[in-house]
């Protein structure tokens, strides 16, 4: 072993080949997205002028930055309760369906109940629930972290159900064999096994309590991101619409990161089919 | 050998040794669905001796998994009586006198292979070990398997995810083991190995081995006994004893008696198709 074998020249030549061949790639990989929204924003830039677009229309991507950085603070300010919201949403919607899950995977019957329901309740687009739900909980946070919560609950319930369901079979069966309890098949067996489809349930559901969030601010509502975008649309201030938008979306794009880091660590152990 | 000594189970707990580790009788399972009556095993007969090796061969659908189940406890004969050293197959399940192996090794892939091997002392009020029972550690040792302590399920072959599974059914030193098609998912190179692998281990270990294949040559390789069972309703056919010298490795299989062996169990499992 301590003897390395002479190394055949052409077999490192095509080593370094294949080396600086992967390299490229990885550079492609970094470079192809600035280029390609490089160009969009020139794209962009390049209409808005050439078309003499008025600002009221649409802003030009210069006009959006220098809002972004003039306005900061006050962006910042209304992105804080949107943030508070959506957490929270998002928190009282996975939990609750992580609980309810459970329960009818225990009880047959509890699912039978009230599945349908659920079904019914989900088929209601957002828009038309958040008008509901602001009427019954008033006008402060809390129907927009309602709207969050509902908006989370419906795909990660299904996916969490699934999750603990769908565990080998024969894993089933040697839990018995080993005379485990109901507790420790749940422990060690379901909840372990439901954890991937938990977690694409929840990177779906970080995008969307962002959007349960703002569609509630939209209703009757004088801070956070979404009535933020009716005030602008209204004083047809675009450039500060379009910076809203882009608070927005780079919130609710650092929170799937976040749960996305969160998958990986907690998953690192599943192997890679899991991810 | 350490495993052995680790075999304080029922019998021995009961003053007595003479009880067959498995006596079966008559036993019948029908399943009942919406649509029709299966009768997987129809009056089923056999013993095994403690220390014993029978090897369960027949077509798919002749009931084999479901005996085995009969036997661990995971479903309740229609009619018949099952007998697991002497007790009721609940009180061999409780007892921690069954180590079940199944063909998908049904390992957990969150957890490495000394995790997995670790499995039976966390759940079911747990296997104690004494201090001279093999710990997971040395388990995967017999299993061939050092060094693999810390990897993954999925980042192991076929042939080793059964080995750890194979280590994991024998923590606590079970006087019974239950082995349903563990290797029919392998190629065949893999498959002889284990083979010879399993055949040492019955011997080191001295456990009472009920193996379920399909396959003739693994039957005669590893059994004292082969039980033929045909299909629809599963029934025995005969129980052939196979004379082959007890420490016998594969080269067994080029001998004139075993071929001869081979070719009887194969000219019964024919006969079924006809
Ligand atoms: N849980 C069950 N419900 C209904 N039928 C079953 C069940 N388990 C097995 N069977 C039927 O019993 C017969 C024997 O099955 P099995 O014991 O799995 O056979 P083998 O292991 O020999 O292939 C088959 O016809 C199978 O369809
Ligand atoms: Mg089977």
């Amino acid at each position: 072993m301590s003897i390395a074998a002479p190394l055949d020249p052409s077999l490192m030549a095509a080593e370094s080949a294949f080396r600086a061949e992967q390299r490229r790639k990885a550079l492609r990989r970094r470079i192809m997205p600035v280029i390609g929204i490089g160009s969009f924003l020139l794209l962009w830039a390049g209409l808005v002028y050439g078309l003499k677009v008025p600002p009221f229309v649409a802003p030009s991507p210069f006009a959006v930055a220098a809002t972004l950085w003039a306005k900061a603070p006050m962006l910042f300010e209304n992105l804080v309760p949107t943030m508070i919201e959506a957490f929270s949403g998002f928190m009282l919607g996975n939990l609750s369906a992580i609980l309810i899950a459970t329960a009818f995977v225990y009880k047959k019957s509890l699912e039978e109940a009230f599945f349908p329901v659920i079904v019914i309740i989900n088929t209601i687009p957002v828009v038309a629930k958040a008008p509901i739900l602001v009427l019954l909980l008033g006008n402060g946070m809390e129907p927009k972290i309602a709207i969050a919560a509902l908006i989370c609950f419906f795909p990660t319930l299904v996916n969490m159900v699934r999750g603990l369901q769908s565990v080998n079979p024969q894993a089933m069966e040697l839990m018995r064999v080993l005379s485990a309890s109901q507790r420790e098949i749940f422990f060690k067996l379901r909840l372990p096994n439901s954890l991937p489809y938990l977690f694409s349930a929840l990177k779906i559901a970080a995008s969307t309590a962002v959007i349960g969030a703002i569609v509630g601010e939209w209703i009757g509502s004088t801070v956070g991101i979404g009535a933020l975008i009716i005030q602008a649309t209204y004083a047809f201030d675009s450039a500060l619409l379009y910076a809203t938008v882009i608070v927005g979306s780079c919130f609710s794009v650092a929170f799937f990161l976040l749960i996305t880091l969160i998958e990986r660590l907690t998953l690192r152990r599943h192997g890679p089919a899991a991810q | 050998m350490t495993t052995a000594s680790a075999l304080s189970g029922i019998a021995a707990s009961r003053g007595d040794t003479t009880w067959p580790a498995i006596a079966c009788d008559d036993v019948t399972v029908r399943f009942i669905s919406e649509s029709r009556v299966v009768t997987a095993l129809e009056k089923v007969s056999f013993a095994v001796a403690p220390g014993g090796f029978l090897s369960l061969l027949g077509p798919s659908g002749c009931g084999k998994s479901t005996l085995l189940r009969v036997v661990a406890d995971l479903i309740q004969p229609s009619s018949g009586m099952m007998r697991v050293f002497g007790g009721t197959p609940e009180e061999a399940r409780t007892a921690r006198a069954l180590g079940f192996v199944f063909q998908d090794a049904a390992l957990l892939p969150w957890r490495n292979a000394i995790d997995n091997v670790s499995l039976p002392l966390e759940v079911g009020g747990g296997v104690k070990l004494g201090p001279n029972d093999p710990k997971p550690v040395d388990l995967l040792r017999l299993v061939g398997l050092s060094g693999w302590e810390k990897s993954y399920p999925h980042e192991l072959s076929g042939g080793m995810r059964q080995r750890v599974a194979i280590a994991r059914a024998l923590l606590g030193g079970p006087k019974l083991l239950l082995m349903d098609e563990p290797f029919g998912a392998l190629d065949e190179i893999t498959r002889d190995r284990l083979n010879e692998e399993l055949r040492r281990i019955w011997m080191e270990t001295g456990t009472t081995i009920l193996f379920v294949t399909h396959s003739v040559y693994e039957a005669a390789y590893l059994g004292e006994q082969v039980l033929v069972l045909s299909p629809n309703p599963g029934r025995v056919v005969e129980c052939v004893d196979i004379d082959l010298p007890r420490d016998r490795d594969l080269s067994v299989r080029d001998t004139s008696h075993f071929v001869q062996l081979a070719a009887h169990l194969r000219g019964m499992l024919g006969r079924m198709h006809a």
